[in-house]
């Protein structure tokens, strides 16, 4: 191992950004985490657009809900050495998932679009600016694979820094116990 | 007396194809023939025509079978060899054997009915290897009494062996007889039947049940349908010594009701036995008592299980339970209970009819079906090769096709691949080759087939005829089957084949039940015989995780 | 009373004759995890994590059904009952709807609790997302479906201790559900005394109390142990 600044990524799927909030509450310990790692993509640290290549680490956060975040997470697998399932709706589809059980994209929105609107509901409908809903939200690791989960809703800034603190260190974490893998 | 005699098959398979309505015609036909006959002053024709249970090679049904009244008699197939017969034309050959029959009849005095060849019809010779190569035993009368008449069972020597055995008195002789022959469960599992009848009677207490298993729920098995349907007092006789040799005196036959003919059948046989004094109190004039009661499932296929079964029957969910406490130690209302498959008891009286070791190594019933050119019922010596059964007696693959595999033991069985046709059918023969002898279903898939599909298929089947009550099988075979079905859409990779295989065990050790644990079986032996299909099926594989685990 | 002796993972037991497998190997200090038994019920042997091996057999025993005899040689850990432990669990939460999130029963639920104990960071089987129903018919309690695993204690505990048989399980296989009655509304069967039991002893968050939110439902297994404690001795002072 050498002592070169890894290169570390963040994404966003379909989540609610609590697991990046989460990952903010690491507090005085991102000042260590600045000196290790590089952020070379993230929604809370980076202003970079494109996912770039070469990342050692990508956290995954949220579900796979529509055609962006598909498209997103296959940059993410051809890009990442270690990709991590970050947070409950990267694992379970979670809440995000309960759309599933409408049975389909379709009943989603117009359940939400049309039957609660008062009065002038319409569908939204914009190719190419708006992404199109994928029939069902999916949890990362059933569409790429995936080399380490770290559940949570969100996972505490502790154990992102457990799981965290050995991928620094060229070692791949292993989570244990109520403290590091349980859900919710 | 004895005339010439018409039996025609009246069993569920050529009834479907009109048998009921040729018998009907026949007897009719008989009978004004009869009575013009006595109003002229003749002598009344010396013919009968009898509804009987199956005559063995289903597929080319119906079957009619002419007895000369000097002995001999030949099989005629109706059928249209194999071609699905419109209503339409079942019709017109109905009305042309009845109609021909009649020109028979009024020739004279039933020798010219014996002589007689029905139109359009197929003699089977008697040399047919599926009628020669057969022993039968088990159904040594089905097929030749009328079912719903107890004289004509009485006729051929019903209720014999009981008679013998209630004279002897001697209950643990008879569990000894059973013992040597080597006789084991003719529903599946094979556990030997003389152990079985010394634990129940061994049980203390005084109050003992006898239940036959005749829950027949496989795919594509129908024995113990022929043996209810075409002699039912062979079952009854068998389950009386039974509950005399363990000390019962009542008894359950717990039969599904997508059987209602088998159902008809053994309401007339109970009440005509009761009726001769072979069932009900005081037997033959003996102090031996049995009572027996007809219990109809209500289409649940875990109620074959034996603990389920016995739920049923005490009128609670059909759910498992873990054993022990084996039935033999607390079965129907908590007492204890002997539970036989139809077969098993019907082995019975030919057991002691022929004696322990003229009797072994017994036989078994089959039911053959699916892509071979001759379906049907069929008993034989047990050890008999796959491939007599299937290409000898069966006839092989229909034209042009080779056979691939024949699947044995249903959704709790496998696929014993065409290579190892030679392999005797016995139990410890098919459980080497990673299926068992199940209950006698025997479907044999030609070369058309893709085995896959076949293991999705039976999945499907165990996952709809799972109970629910725990969880491996009541989820791990939906997990299964969906994974079955992304095989054969094509979206599977390697991934999901190692998933597959590391479940199907889990399914299969975690299981509560026998149905649960064998429900992954279908899937594991057509992986070891058949993988190729699997693996033809596969995707490329994906983007396999960095190996390089070192950020 | 008799005694019998066994060994459990290689440490010698003497317990009283007649005891399960299950009550042995906790006296020896042996974690079994369990989910469908609870101390009060009857066994079922349903949810099969209790599976233990026995030496001398290649089948496997649930411990909580399991007489414990002279001699006998129990492993309760093994890679083979871990793979099974853990599929198990991922089976339970697969095929229902859990959001452990959102429930009520977070932080204590015992399902929640079995996939850190057998190790789940993930379910290796695809969720089935299925469309299932709440319940919220009873003025005090709410069923939540989408939340039981089918364990049948609140069905036992009603039977069994209770008396009432408001429970029972209905329809087969993956269709299986809790029933009220003849599968009546929660509120329209008579026979509800509203105790509350099956709340109490519901190990998820299925079963509940209706003022309860996210993370405050709490099980109380041992209000029945008392109570069946103090039944079968006739102790009702504490």
């Amino acid at each position: 191992m050498t002592n070169a600044k890894i290169r570390l990524a963040t994404v966003w799927l379909a989540g609610c950004s609590g697991c990046h909030m989460s990952f903010l509450d690491l507090d005085e310990w991102l000042l260590e985490l600045a000196e290790r790692a590089e952020i070379v993509y993230s929604p809370v640290a980076s202003d970079i657009k494109t996912f770039p290549s070469n990342v050692d680490v990508c956290l995954v956060e949220g579900g796979v809900a529509n055609t962006d975040n598909l498209e997103l997470l296959h940059q993410v697998r051809a890009n990442s050495r270690v990709l991590v399932s970050f947070g409950d709706c990267a694992i379970t589809a979670n809440i995000p998932g309960m759309r599933n059980m409408l049975n389909g994209a379709d009943p989603v929105l117009r359940r939400s679009y049309l039957e609660l609107a008062d009065g002038s509901g319409q569908l939204p409908h914009a190719p190419g600016i708006v992404p199109e809903l994928l029939e069902r939200v999916v949890p990362v690791h059933e569409l790429v694979p995936v080399d380490v989960w770290l559940p949570g809703c969100p996972p505490s800034a502790e154990r992102i820094r457990a799981a965290l603190e050995p991928l620094l260190a060229g070692e791949m974490p292993q989570l244990s116990g109520a403290d590091q893998i349980r859900f919710g | 007396m004895s005339g010439a005699c018409l039996r025609i098959c009246t069993a569920a398979s050529c009834r479907s194809r009109g048998a009921e309505t040729l018998r009907q015609r026949c007897s009719a036909l008989l009978e004004s023939a009869n009575s013009a006959s006595a109003t002229q002053g003749v002598a009344g024709r010396d013919v009968t025509v009898k509804g009987v249970g199956c005559l063995g090679p289903c597929s080319e049904g119906p079957l009619l079978a002419v007895d000369a009244a000097a002995g001999g008699s030949r099989l005629f197939s109706l059928g249209t060899n194999g071609q699905a017969g419109s209503a339409a034309v079942i019709e017109a050959a109905i009305k042309a054997v009845a109609a021909d029959l009649h020109t028979a009849v009024a020739d004279g005095d039933g020798s010219a009915v014996a002589q007689w060849s029905p139109p359009h019809s197929r003699e089977l010779p008697a040399d047919d290897p599926f009628l020669a190569l057969q022993l039968r035993r088990v159904l040594a009368q089905c097929g030749r009494i009328d079912p719903a008449e107890i004289a004509d069972a009485l006729a051929a020597g019903a209720y014999r062996q009981l008679q013998a055995v209630l004279q002897r008195n001697d209950p643990a002789g008879v569990i000894e007889l059973v013992r040597r022959s080597g006789l084991r469960g003719r529903g599946g599992a094979g556990y030997p039947t003389g152990l079985k009848w010394a634990t129940v009677a061994a049980m203390p207490g005084g109050e003992k049940v006898v239940v036959c298993n005749a829950d027949e729920g496989d795919p594509g098995a129908f024995m113990d349908r022929t043996v209810l349907e075409g002699d039912p007092h062979t079952l009854l006789e068998g389950m009386a010594i039974a509950a005399h040799a363990v000390g019962a005196d009542r008894g359950f036959i717990y039969v599904r009701a997508e059987y209602p003919l088998a159902i008809e059948r053994l309401r007339i046989a109970i009440a005509q036995a009761e009726q001769h004094g072979w069932l009900g109190t005081a037997i033959a004039g003996s102090d031996f008592s049995f009572h027996v009661e007809l219990r109809v499932g209500a289409g649940a296929y875990v109620c074959g299980e034996e603990t389920a079964l016995i739920h049923s029957i005490e009128g609670r969910r059909g759910v498992p339970r873990p054993r022990p406490p084996y039935p033999a130690q607390r079965g129907v209302f908590g007492l204890p209970t002997l539970i036989n498959n139809v077969e098993t008891f019907a082995n019975i009286p030919a057991l002691l009819r022929l004696g322990p070791e003229a009797y072994a190594p017994g036989t078994k019933v089959f039911s053959l079906t699916g892509q071979v050119r001759r379906s049907g019922v069929l008993e034989v010596p047990m050890g008999t090769p796959l491939r007599t059964i299937v290409e000898t007696m069966g006839g092989g693959a229909p034209a042009g096709r080779r056979i691939k595999a024949v699947q044995t033991g249903g959704p709790s069985g496998g696929c014993v691949p065409a290579s190892a046709l030679d392999t005797p059918v016995d139990y410890e023969s098919l459980q080497a080759l990673g299926t068992i002898m199940g209950s006698g279903g025997m479907v044999v898939l030609d070369d058309t087939t893709n085995m896959v599909d076949i293991a999705a298929f039976f999945m499907a089947f165990s996952r709809e005829e799972s109970c629910g009550k725990c969880i491996p099988c009541r989820s791990g075979t939906v997990q299964l089957e969906m994974l079955l079905r992304k095989l054969l859409s094509r979206q599977a990779s390697e991934l999901d084949l190692a998933q597959l295989e590391r479940l199907c065990p889990v399914v299969s050790e975690a299981s509560l039940c026998g149905l649960g644990q064998s429900a992954p079986r279908p899937v594991l032996s057509t992986l070891r015989h058949f993988r190729g299909d699997y693996l033809a099926l596969l995707e490329p594989t994906p983007a396999a995780p960095p190996q390089e685990q070192n950020p | 009373m008799s005694v019998c002796t066994l060994r459990i993972d290689n440490r010698d037991v003497a317990i009283a004759a007649g005891a399960s497998v299950l009550e042995a190997a906790r006296a020896a200090g042996a974690a079994i995890p369990t989910l469908c038994h609870l101390d009060g019920l009857s066994p079922v042997a349903a949810c099969r994590l209790c599976l233990v091996e026995l030496e001398g057999s290649d089948k496997l025993q649930a411990a909580c059904v399991t007489a414990v005899a002279d001699g006998m040689q129990v492993r309760t850990d093994s890679p083979r009952l871990r793979e099974i432990r853990r599929s198990v669990i991922e089976l339970l939460f697969t095929e229902g709807n859990h959001v452990c999130a959102i429930c009520v029963a977070n932080g204590h639920c015992e399902l929640q609790d079995l996939a850190v104990t057998v190790g789940m960071d993930h379910s290796r089987l695809p969720y089935r997302f299925p469309d299932r129903h709440v319940d919220l018919s009873h003025p005090l309690f709410g069923l939540d479906h989408n939340r039981c695993i089918l364990c049948s204690r609140c069905v036992r505990v009603c039977d069994e201790v209770e008396g009432a048989h408001v429970w029972d399980i209905g329809w087969r296989g993956e269709h299986c559900r809790i029933i009220a009655g003849l599968d009546e509304p929660w509120e329209a069967v008579n026979a509800c005394t509203h105790c509350g039991k099956c709340v109490e002893v519901c190990p998820t968050g299925a079963l509940f109390h209706k003022a309860d939110t996210s993370e405050e439902k709490q099980g109380h297994p041992e209000r029945l142990q008392a109570l069946v404690h103090a039944r079968n001795h006739q102790q009702w002072q504490p």
